[in-house]
């Protein structure tokens, strides 16, 4: 019971799991800032994707507390920063939509702070691992990567996909658009005709010059 | 006595996981302005949200540590854009839903603040974590409920990540569905509309020439 009360009193010094996963909607000429308090040696990875909207890019930076940028890029569609925390602080990264008049954009990111918590830690630290043990914490990271690539293969496919259901609905819009054009122009072509020769008796010197 | 330490402990790592997040990622809203987050997720999947807000106080020049007197109204609309909860927590939340159809959930928050969008010039900071499908779990407190060994705990961690892909692939396949039946679609409708042009554009140059020549027999030029 000890154990269970010692394993309680860790599972509460170490905190959350540290991992944002976000997909939020970037309106056009808009900026989108997030911030998170990091202490120094953690190692970070801030991953970011287009969903939806335009070109699919996006522009994206990451400060540290001095201000310093440790990352930016210009019109990105997708990709992925791993750094080390220099200082404590709050690190702050912020996405740009600012280029784009009127498209909004639709992104997602994952900022990764550290590692995950230890499952199950034993009071001394780390210890060695049984076989067994060590064979399922390998399976685990190898159904973390799994998990990932799904994320990342769902986003890609909510592009074609939202694509895909724009181009119909705009066949749908553009083809009734196109033939009530065509019926307005070809009727509008022959009254016109008809009018240049209606006014025959007044308009005998005109017609012809 | 055991049983006390375990309820205790048990009791404890509730009333903690109860706690807002004290270190999540955190943004600034204005404070009539709302905020919403998509989740794509596979149906059958628990999501957990936690967020604390903090009022900008403009004396101080500083974030309060709370916003005193401000609640925040959460939203959540199923991919149909049904409205599952909407409801009003205080200025510290936490929300919970598990989805019954696949596809995008909206997650929306703004504040209850009552002022006009002009006037509120304050701001807020907003600290949040969503939590999707296995990441929910809290093991620590499986292993005390179901009497865990340390090796059964981890295989049961690697059940659920199985799960969680299995729903993934799922909802894959029907997102698959979905595409190829709008592709379809798309083709039928190209195919149905060029044909019905053609046919127009036919019509109306039959009738045109046809007016035109009754026109002019009628006004005797022809």
């Amino acid at each position: 019971m000890l154990f269970w009360f010692l394993l309680l009193c860790v599972q509460l010094m170490l905190g959350w799991i540290r991992a944002s996963e976000l997909t939020f909607e970037l309106p056009d000429n808009a900026k989108q800032c997030f911030y998170e308090d990091i202490s120094i040696g953690t190692k970070c990875t801030l991953e970011f994707q287009v969903v939806t909207g335009g070109h699919y890019d996006v522009d994206c930076r990451l400060e540290d507390p001095d201000g310093t940028v440790l990352y930016k890029e210009m019109k990105k569609q997708y990709d992925s920063f791993t750094f080390t925390a220099s200082r404590n602080g709050t690190f702050k990264f912020c996405f740009s939509n600012e280029f784009s008049t009127f498209t909004h954009k639709t992104v997602y990111f994952d900022f990764q702070v550290g590692d995950d918590p230890p499952l199950f830690p034993n009071e001394n630290g780390v210890t060695a691992l049984t076989q067994m043990e060590s064979a399922c914490v390998s399976i685990h990271e190898a159904l973390k990567s799994v998990i990932d690539y799904q994320t990342h293969f769902r986003l890609r496919e909510t592009q074609g996909r939202s694509r895909a259901e724009d181009l119909n609905t705009r066949v749908a819009f553009w083809s009734i658009g196109e033939a009530f054009i065509l019926l307005v122009v070809s009727i509008s072509q022959v009254l016109l005709l008809r009018s240049f020769f209606s006014d025959k008796k007044t308009t005998t010197t005109r017609v012809g010059s | 006595m055991e049983m006390k330490a375990v309820v205790s402990c048990t009791g404890l790592m509730l009333l903690f996981a109860w706690l807002s997040p004290s270190q999540a990622l955190y943004f600034h809203i204005g404070e009539t302005e709302k905020k919403c987050f998509i989740e794509e997720i596979p149906d059958e999947t628990m999501v957990i949200g936690r967020y604390r807000t903090q009022l900008w106080d403009k004396q101080a020049g500083s974030f309060l540590p709370s916003a005193p007197g401000l609640g925040m109204h959460v939203e959540i609309k199923d991919p149909d854009a049904k409205i599952i909860l909407s409801r009003q927590y205080g200025s510290d939340g936490r929300f919970t839903f598990t989805s019954h159809t696949p596809g995008e959930h909206q997650i929306c928050l703004h504040s209850n603040s009552t002022k006009m969008a002009l006037f509120a010039g304050g701001k807020l900071r907003v600290h949040l974590e969503i939590q999707v499908g296995e990441h929910t779990n809290n093991y620590p407190e499986i292993a005390a409920k179901d009497k865990l060994t340390e090796l059964q705990l981890r295989v049961r961690q690697l059940l659920d990540q199985v799960e969680q892909i299995q729903k993934e692939q799922n909802y894959q396949r029907y997102r698959e569905e979905r595409f190829r039946m709008t592709s379809e679609s798309t083709n039928q409708r190209v195919l149905w509309w060029s044909i019905a042009q053609t046919i127009i554009l036919i019509i109306t140059g039959i009738w045109q020439m046809r007016h035109l020549k009754s026109f002019f027999e009628a006004k005797k030029l022809v």
